[in-house]
């Protein structure tokens, strides 16, 4: 079967501000699911709530528009259920990282087959532009009354103290190379996890994309600007956990964190750390439950013309008298 | 009212073995066909604070506790301190020898407010503040005092088994304790063993250890001596009869009736639940290949119900069990489940509230927010179960409600179910049926649209993974693609689309199903949940002395089934509202619904359960035109 992107668009009304980060968010994910060629029905994207929750009707596969900084338990619930599905959680960095961190943090150590994309922009948009936990302290984007005085979270370094076995970073505006991280998360066995950073051109008049590409700040030598998003894979940055041991795999937690800290004159994009070596949790299910993966509660055969072929008698003999 | 009825209390500190104590005596009578009815009370705490069981024993079927105890045993003051006053003048009391000296101000685990009235009561009887001055008052009452050294009973059964071991084993106290009533009761020792074998049973070699000090504590008892007045003997078993307690009810539902997904964050009482359900996790079905239970624990309530609506959307029968606190967290999401048509079914044990209230105890707190949780108005069916062996089969119908109407379903049950200990009829899983309304198993041709009008309102259920059914949902209104709708038209068609399903669940729900009627009469007692038990106790209680009192268990109490209440209320002269909750819940239900008042309330909350006499006493009193228009019940430590 050869997909192509147009089957994974919708008709719906794209109503993202003119030149919003998330356009782009969107075309790699159609067209990531185009190239891996994921049947239409076999692909749910689950989003929270803001701007980035309507990705999930621009789509054309199950979408599941769900709560704010719920999306993380909707999808891994729906993954555990039916792990034949790939599954892709989108969401805001204050849908993730505000009001739904503690379920990054819990999904991290779970570790479900599937792949999670912030949306990072570092404001509130659909509530006019609050700053949202990725802001840095002391920034005063557009609509901020007062400067921003809190820490901003750090989305990798937080992934991969939670667990994520698959942590990077894209930029909206360089689909192709999201595009191709996208693949490489969903094809991950275990909870891959992408930082977008994706400028909102309606209430971030800081980190616009101007300032991304470093139009403020130009090679007096060669008069041009100095981009701030580099390549990891560029200079010769392995993110990989080749052998199953702790010391190994610390090299590469902690080079991850040490990378994620970089910020401001330099940004890196791509892989940060990925271990296929750690279980994913369906993979520990299937240990506990043989046949999980083949039998999961999704196709379960449940009943007979209405009766249950359920047989509980070995459970009701044990409190028999 | 029965041949027999003894009340057996056992209290210790949490964590002391009172629980194994109490589950061996009641399968040792449960074991000589005997029916049990046993409670448990404990406090928020893991170790050390006071814990009690109660077992009530009869040779009829017995649903409730009694006010008093027959029999109370106690190895530590403070249950001695607490109880002592409970047991019946013509009662017992097995108690530890050496705790007699001991004073009042030496048990630390006894709170303030209990001390002073304990002190006031010793004072008022001449008795000084000890052990001894509690038990005497007993004594003077006519309870039978049976002091007991337990360390000497160890240490003698450590030189005769030759064992060293046995003699710092205080925790076969417990055992001993047991083994000694039932020696007392004149009940044979065999069920006595088995019943110790069975609750040691996954580790060989305690179980002996516990046997031989059983048996040894039973001849003890039937040696040194005399029996006590009230003598137990063994009576025909009925076939099948289970010991089974509140939350494996609704465990063993859920895996008959193909929940196949749960999820949950640990609270009390709910998690046993999940715990039961984890524990049992693989199970045999039948022509077809092993099913499994998948029970995740999440970081919360609000990730719970949020993955049991992920789940549900692939097909999977889904839920969740949790308390009121756990609940208020749902309130969101159960709004989601409700505007995307999800079914899912929330198990909902309750407790004392508001906030962490009364954490381990009792309480019908939470009816009117089962009904109102979560902002908007959407459909949900809210049904109560009224005792263990309903939990089992309402479960399967509220799966069924979920499916049928695509809503979903909160199961009320509550602490005094979950904890309670009870002789009941094995559960039927032929009994149940399962209905998964319109559930799609395939979708032959595309344009599919989830939620497309149909006569009944309820659309096809398309499921994630299916061909040709793709479908969206949102949290904001949608149209019938599942796409975000503000339109104001489409908007009136999917309010009234989720609306509707109230009329046609209230109209497909069989009656029977919608309340039981166990008679009507004059005065008639309407409630719900968990209060059955003690009520059908307290009818049977007045019924012999001629007084006659009808009684409606309300189950359905969401949608409310007006008009089938409103109809067997038409001869009745007063209603009287009985319930576990400060404020009457159901009661406002009533008032709001039907052309007619309440016109008694017996209500109960603090914490403990009702039993079968404080609620003969307050019905007699209205049948007697005694009773204030609210009576408030009190017994209980």
């Amino acid at each position: 079967m050869v997909s192509n992107v147009a089957d994974y668009k919708t008709e719906v009304h794209n109503d993202w501000c003119p030149g919003c980060g998330d356009f782009g968010i969107v075309s790699a994910i159609q067209m990531a699911l185009a190239e891996m060629e994921v049947p239409r029905h076999k692909a749910a994207i689950f989003s929270g709530v803001g701007c980035s929750g309507k990705t999930s009707h621009y789509l054309n596969v199950y979408g599941v528009h769900t709560l704010h900084g719920r999306v993380l338990p909707f999808s891994q619930g729906a993954k555990l259920a039916n792990p034949e599905m790939t599954v892709v959680a989108v969401g805001g960095d204050g849908d993730g990282l505000g009001i739904g961190a503690g379920h990054f943090v819990a999904a991290g150590r779970r570790n479900v087959d599937m792949t999670y994309l912030i949306f990072n922009n570092g404001v509130y948009g659909l509530t006019k532009g609050q700053a949202s936990p990725t802001l840095k302290l002391g920034l005063q984007t557009k609509s901020l009354p007062e400067p921003n005085v809190n820490q901003s979270v750090n989305p990798i370094a937080l992934a991969i103290a939670s667990g994520f076995t698959f942590v990077a970073r894209g930029y909206a505006y360089d689909v192709r190379q999201l595009k191709d991280l996208i693949i490489a998360a969903v094809k991950h066995r275990g909870l891959s996890f992408l930082d977008v950073l994706q400028p909102c051109p309606t209430y971030n008049d800081i980190n616009t994309r101007d300032w991304f590409s470093g139009m403020d700040n130009i090679d007096e030598m060669t008069n041009r600007p100095r981009p701030r998003i580099y390549k990891l894979e560029d200079v010769g940055y392995d993110p990989v956990v080749h052998i199953d041991s702790p010391q190994e795999e610390n090299e590469k937690l902690t080079q991850a964190l040490i990378k994620s800290n970089e910020w401001d004159a330099k940004i890196p994009t791509g892989i940060f750390y990925k271990n296929d070596i750690a279980q994913s949790y369906d993979q520990r299910m299937a240990e506990r439950i043989p046949n999980y993966l083949e039998n999961p509660p999704a196709y379960q055969e449940i009943s007979a013309a209405g009766k249950s072929i359920t047989d509980i008698s070995k459970m009701l003999d044990k409190l028999e008298i | 009212m029965s041949s027999i009825d003894f009340t057996w209390v056992i209290g210790g500190p949490q964590g002391g073995g009172v629980e194994t104590a109490a589950n061996i005596f009641a399968g040792a009578c449960a074991g000589c066909g005997l029916k049990v009815f046993g409670k448990r009370e404990y406090y928020s705490n893991i170790k050390g604070e006071h814990s009690y069981f109660g077992v009530r024993v009869s040779d009829k079927i017995i649903r409730s506790n009694v006010s008093g105890i027959t029999m109370l045993v106690g190895f530590d003051a403070e249950t001695l301190f607490r109880h002592a006053d409970a047991v019946f003048d013509d009662g017992a009391i097995v108690y530890e020898s050496d705790l007699s000296e001991l004073k009042i101000d030496e048990v630390h685990t006894l709170d303030a407010q209990f001390k002073e009235r304990l002190i006031k009561y010793l004072l008022s009887k001449n008795k000084p503040l000890t052990i001894q001055g509690a038990l005497d008052a007993a004594k003077e009452r006519g309870v039978v005092l049976y002091s007991v050294s337990f360390k000497e009973i160890l240490a003698n059964l450590s030189d005769e088994t030759n064992n060293p071991k046995l003699r710092g084993m205080f925790r076969m106290q417990n055992v001993l304790a047991v083994s000694i009533s039932i020696g007392l009761l004149g009940l044979p020792p065999e069920t006595l063993l088995k019943s110790v074998g069975s609750i040691f049973s996954r580790k060989a070699e305690i179980a002996e250890m516990n046997k031989t000090a059983a048996n040894y504590a039973y001849n003890f008892a039937t040696v040194k001596y005399s029996k006590f007045r009230y003598q137990l003997s063994p009576i025909p078993k009925e076939e099948h009869t289970m010991m089974a307690q509140g939350f494996q009810s609704t465990s063993l539902g859920k895996i008959a009736c193909g929940c196949r997904f749960q999820s949950y964050y640990p609270i009390t009482p709910a998690s046993d639940e999940s715990v039961f359900l984890e524990s049992n996790e693989i199970f045999e079905v039948e022509n077809n290949r092993p099913g499994s239970t998948l029970v995740v624990q999440t970081e919360d309530e609000i990730s719970a119900i949020g993955m049991i609506i992920g789940a549900s959307l692939t097909g999977a029968r889904s839920s969740t069990s949790t308390s009121g606190p756990g609940f208020s967290l749902m309130a969101e999401a159960l709004g989601w489940a409700g505007i995307n048509e999800v079914p899912i079914v929330v198990t909902l044990y309750q407790r004392s509230g508001p906030s962490t209230g009364l954490p381990t105890r009792h309480g019908q707190d939470d009816l009117q927010f089962a009904i109102h949780a979560g902002h908007g108005d959407f459909p949900r069916i809210v049904y109560a179960s009224g005792d263990t062996e309903e939990g089992f089969y309402d479960t399967a119908k509220c799966f069924n409600f979920a499916d049928i109407y695509q809503i979903p379903v909160i199961h009320m049950m509550d602490k005094f179910i979950a904890s309670t200990v009870s002789t009941v009829k094995r559960f039927d899983p032929t009994k149940i049926t399962i209905e998964r309304g319109k559930l799609l198993e395939k979708i032959e041709a595309p344009g599919y649209k989830r939620f497309t009008p149909s006569a009944d309102g309820i659309s096809p259920r398309s499921r994630l993974g299916l061909e040709n059914g793709i479908f969206w949902n949102t949290g904001d209104e949608s149209d019938e693609a599942g796409h975000i709708s503000e339109d104001p038209e489409n908007r009136i068609y999917k309010m009234d689309k989720r609306a509707h399903k109230m009329e046609l669940a209230l109209e497909k729900i069989p009656k029977e199903d919608q309340a039981i009627n166990y008679g009507i009469s004059d005065f008639c007692i309407l409630s719900w949940g968990s209060t059955k038990g003690p009520i059908l106790d307290a009818i049977e209680m007045l019924n012999k002395e001629g007084y006659k009192v009808g009684f409606i268990q309300i189950k359905l109490l969401h949608p409310f089934p007006t008009q089938y209440i409103q109809s067997l209320l038409s001869g009745v002269k007063k209603i009287i509202d009985v319930e576990a909750n400060q404020s009457g819940q159901m009661g406002s239900l009533l008032n709001e619904y039907l052309d007619r008042k309440v016109d008694y309330y017996i209500l109960k909350y603090t914490g403990r359960p009702m039993t079968c006499n404080e609620l003969f006493d307050s019905i007699k009193k209205i049948i007697d035109n005694k009773a204030e228009k609210k009576q408030v019940l009190t017994y209980g430590v």
